[in-house]
């Protein structure tokens, strides 16, 4: 292998009052895929922005070595003149305008103040090309999906002449599918000689492309490993990311085997949706699942599957249009038309997107987790803050949320603390069904783990919990039974016993054909 | 903190008590509580500070009995205004009807009690019932048909003036029967033996004190009931104190004059009442979730449409009163009456700490930037300042008031 490329060395940032990273060194070599992890807050961002030049020159301490030369860059066009171009977590695209024009945004083909136009379709046509995608430039960033505008932010890069790409959590919001092509295009990248770094907490993808992987905590680096190695396990990985061995990374959990003969808690026959614009088209199609209380029940699928679809349709048809189908509680059949109804019911649906659907961010933790129960504390109308109070204090010491108060607003809690909220917020509602949809999505290790054990809690208490997740590790670890979807269909149902990845990931590429 | 968090009785501690460090840190701890509260009570300070200032400009006349009276029965209509606007903003809306809805309101009265002789206080219902109408339409408009509110209520503004017009004839009518007079222009009534003042004011000031002492402690006893952390005691003296000598202070000042206005009265109900709401109500609390996060809330089970519909419902009969409060302090309803009261609504709830994408702001917080305008245009009128630089002035207030919040703020989140 070729020598460094870049060198950080004892970079040391602080923000007024938190050291984000107290000494941090990382060295990647020409060439390589360098991956970073770490649990959310060791301060790989930061890490990345100093590097990038978004925390400027002077505002942290320490030496960065590009090709050898030392660099300070003031701003993210410093950095970028030198061939190193970040892709943010979220994207930067702007939604109305074309491919083309979102790939040369900011560095324009012009004459004279105006547009080349030509030139422009003809190098985005080349850029879009190299990255794999065959759409038209002139496309708008709108009409194409999560996984085509990561790989326009891609073509956007090149077109900057990248030296070194740093993709933050490049598929944190991708399918398997275009996680997949996306992980490809980075290999493809670096047989063409481009080093990437990318920031990861999916130890999968950490395998599966990168040359080598470096373990940030609390702002320390703690160690670079060889990922093509033997010894680099995915336990060790994770032990050094969270400090301790992980060797349970789920709650113990015996496998429920409870009275067969009852009525299921929740019963849901023959389901289906319609998409909510193009009406021709079923995200769901034809779904009975059920579950009993005691038991978890997993929904496995790929992005596009129908998973979530399924779950907001029946919860009071926040998603699409309701194309038949009944639901059934405790053996009778309910009405979950609007989402009121569900609560009446007794079901609560935990959303994947806490700080879209789940949250009001700007608003405390107290009011966060009173909001669907506010009648509970609640008399003729009127809230009592006193109890209401108490009640969220109660659950931030059972739940372990890390804030001062429960006055704190939600937006400033880290990601694990927030969806500890929301699941204070509908345990509050006092449901029997919970049906949590990517419940430790974008949250750390250690978060997770404390997440498992509520989630197995719940179930010892007697709810029932629908448990819909892309993980399926995670699946295997907590589920009694787990289904699969794909393409909006039941494509099996697969015992604890039984259950693999393997097996599970059959079922979830199967198309047409359904097994029960 | 302080000994005092633990304690069981609500009882003020003896002095001493808590030890001579405690009171070295009174200070330390009002400074403390104020920091955590800058939001709620940098405006109260900048308030403060103006009636400090235009009282030292104007040799003490801003604070002459007569003219604190006067000041209120000028504001009345716009603080009216301000609280039905909070409500809209913290939903997530914006309403610019509400001028030439005030009126429209106060021609309808107009019409119904000159023109056609009806009786004062039918009249006054019918013109609530015809502002809950306005409010109700716009609601639907809005909550229901989902069209946005900027656009349903620009279209209100024009509507409702060219009506005023049209119910007028483009003609000043007045004046009104005293009954409605007195609730733009009236007093309380006095009784009982001469003193220097108005006594049942004096009795109402010495009534709502003990009523707002008698409920903090309830609050506070409450609060440990639950055993949650209360504030050191010293600090929740100190407070007491200070609310009291306020209340004092303005009862005297206007039971020195001719008492306190009725519609002081009106105004005092309805900012504890809307407060009350907004702050303990469920529906309070749905009309802050739906502004903070729209989606989110439908999700918790929240009806958006209907909070939405009732908060512009609301807002119409809160409209009305303002049309009648305005048709009564000038006798007379005219075509060109409200102009521009809808900007100053809206300028009084984003000085008082509302924000443009809602989800945040409090009643008094609209109250409180209210009286910030409200004191200006006393102040400046006493000054002889002419209206070019009045607005100038008060367009500067509402930028160094957001402009602070917004610094404030990311200073606090960086």
């Amino acid at each position: 292998m070729a020598g460094p490329v870049l060198e950080m060395r004892s970079i040391v940032k602080t923000f007024p009052g938190v050291k984000a990273l107290s000494d941090v060194t990382l060295t990647v070599r020409q060439g390589e895929v360098h991956a970073i992890c770490g649990e959310n807050g060791a301060g790989k961002s930061t890490l990345m922005k100093v590097l990038s030049g978004v925390h400027p020159h002077g505002s942290y301490e320490g030496e960065i070595l590009f090709e050898g030369e030392l660099c300070e860059f003031g701003d993210i066009r410093a950095s970028e003149q030198r061939g190193i171009v970040i892709i943010h977590q979220e994207l930067a695209l702007s939604p109305y305008l074309s491919l083309a024009e979102n790939i040369f945004l900011g560095n324009e083909h012009a004459k004279g103040g105006f547009i080349d136009w030509r030139e422009t379709l003809r190098h985005a046509t080349e850029l879009l090309r190299r990255v794999g995608l065959d759409d038209h430039p002139e496309t708008r960033v709108t009409d194409i999906g999560v996984g085509k505008q990561q790989l326009v932010e891609i073509a956007k890069a090149l077109s900057k002449k990248v030296k070194l790409l740093i993709l933050d959590e490049p598929t944190a919001a991708l399918n398997d599918e275009d996680s997949g092509k996306l992980l490809d295009l980075i290999l493809e990248l670096k047989n063409q000689g481009i080093t990437s770094i990318i920031i990861s907490h999916k130890l999968n993808e950490i395998r599966k492309v990168a040359d080598s992987v470096t373990i940030i905590r609390d702002g320390h680096s703690i160690e670079t490993l060889d990922v093509k190695s033997k010894d680099t396990t995915e336990e060790r990985i994770i032990s050094g990311m969270v400090g301790r061995d992980l060797d349970h990374r789920f709650p113990e959990r015996t496998p429920y085997e409870g009275e067969k003969d009852a009525a299921p808690a929740l019963e849901i026959r023959n389901w289906t949706v319609r998409h909510p614009i193009d009406q021709e088209r079923k995200v769901v199609d034809d779904v009975s699942i059920d579950v009993r209380r005691g038991e978890i029940v997993g929904i496995a699928g790929l992005m596009g599957a129908g998973r979530t679809e399924l779950a907001m349709n029946v919860f009071g048809r926040t998603y699409g249009r309701y194309d038949g189908g009944t639901v059934l509680k405790d053996g009778t059949e309910i009405r979950t038309k609007s989402v009121a109804e569900a609560v009446g019911h007794g079901i609560a649906y935990v959303t994947e997107d806490r700080k879209h659907y789940g949250l009001n961010l700007i608003d405390t933790i107290n009011r966060n987790i009173s909001l669907t129960a506010l009648a509970k504390v609640a008399r003729r109308g009127i809230v009592d803050e006193h109890e209401e109070r108490q009640v969220s204090e109660g659950y931030r010491k059972s739940m372990n949320i890390k804030a001062p108060t429960v006055f704190e607003p939600v937006g400033k809690l880290s990601g694990g603390n927030q969806q500890k909220v929301v699941l204070s917020k509908w345990i509050f509602a006092g449901p029997d069904v919970l049906i949590l949809d990517e419940p430790t999505r974008g949250i750390d290790v250690g978060a997770k783990y404390e997440i498992y054990t509520v989630i197995d809690q719940l179930a010892a208490q007697g709810k029932a919990v629908v448990f819909i997740s892309s993980e399926l590790p995670e699946l295997l670890g907590m589920c009694d039974r787990i289904y699969t979807m794909a393409a909006g269909r039941l494509t099996g149902e697969v015992p604890r016993a039984e259950a693999t990845q393997e097996v599970l990931m059959r079922h979830m590429t199967k198309d047409k054909e359904v097994t029960r | 903190m302080s000994t005092d968090v633990t304690a069981t009785s609500p009882a003020p501690a003896p002095p001493g008590k808590s030890g001579s460090a405690a009171d070295g840190n009174l200070l330390q701890l009002v400074l403390g509580g104020l920091r955590r509260n800058m939001r709620q009570y940098g405006m109260l300070i900048a308030l403060g500070l103006i009636v400090a200032l235009f009282a030292v400009w104007t040799n003490g006349d801003l604070l002459l009995p007569r003219n604190v009276s006067n000041l209120v029965l000028q504001n009345s209509y716009i603080l009216i205004l301000a609280i039905g606007m909070m409500m809209v903003i913290i939903a997530g809306h914006i309403d610019l009807s509400v001028g030439s809805l005030t009126a429209f309101v106060g021609a309808f009265a107009a019409v119904l009690t000159v023109n056609h002789g009806i009786a004062w206080p039918i009249a006054l219902i019918m013109c609530l019932a015809m502002g809950a109408v306005a409010g109700a339409v716009q609601g639907v408009l809005i909550a229901y048909l989902g069209i946005p509110s900027f656009i349903v209520t620009l279209a209100g503004m024009l509507l409702f003036r060219g009506l005023t017009e049209i119910l007028l004839q483009g003609q000043t009518i007045g004046p009104f029967p005293n009954g409605l007079q007195n609730l733009g222009n009236g007093f309380l009534p006095e009784v009982g033996p001469h003193t220097n003042y108005h006594n049942i004011t004096l009795l109402l000031g010495i009534v709502l004190i003990v009523a707002v002492v008698w409920q903090e402690f309830r609050d506070r006893r409450r609060q440990q009931e639950f055993a949650l952390e209360v504030p050191p005691t010293r600090l929740f003296l100190l407070k007491l104190t200070a609310l009291g000598a306020a209340i004092l202070v303005l009862t005297m000042l206007l039971a020195s004059y001719k008492g306190a206005p009725i519609i002081l009265i009106v105004l005092g109900a309805l900012v504890v009442g809307y407060g009350y709401v907004m702050r303990n109500a469920v529906f309070g609390r749905h009309i802050y979730a739906i502004g903070g996060n729209l989606p989110a809330a439908k999700l918790s089970g929240v009806k958006d449409k209907k909070v939405t519909f009732y908060v512009f419902l609301n807002m119409g009969v809160l409209a009305a009163l303002a049309g009648l409060v305005v048709a009564a302090r000038l006798n007379a309803a005219s075509p060109k009456a409200g102009d521009g009261f809808e900007l100053e609504a809206i300028a009084s709830s984003f000085i008082g700490g509302a924000s443009m994408s809602g989800g945040v702001g409090t009643i008094l917080g609209a109250i409180i930037g209210g009286l910030v305008l409200g004191v200006l245009n006393n102040g400046m009128n006493l000054l002889s300042v002419g209206t070019d630089w009045q607005q100038v002035i008060k367009g500067l207030a509402l930028l160094a008031a957001v402009g602070f919040d917004v610094w404030n703020k990311r200073k606090s989140g960086s």
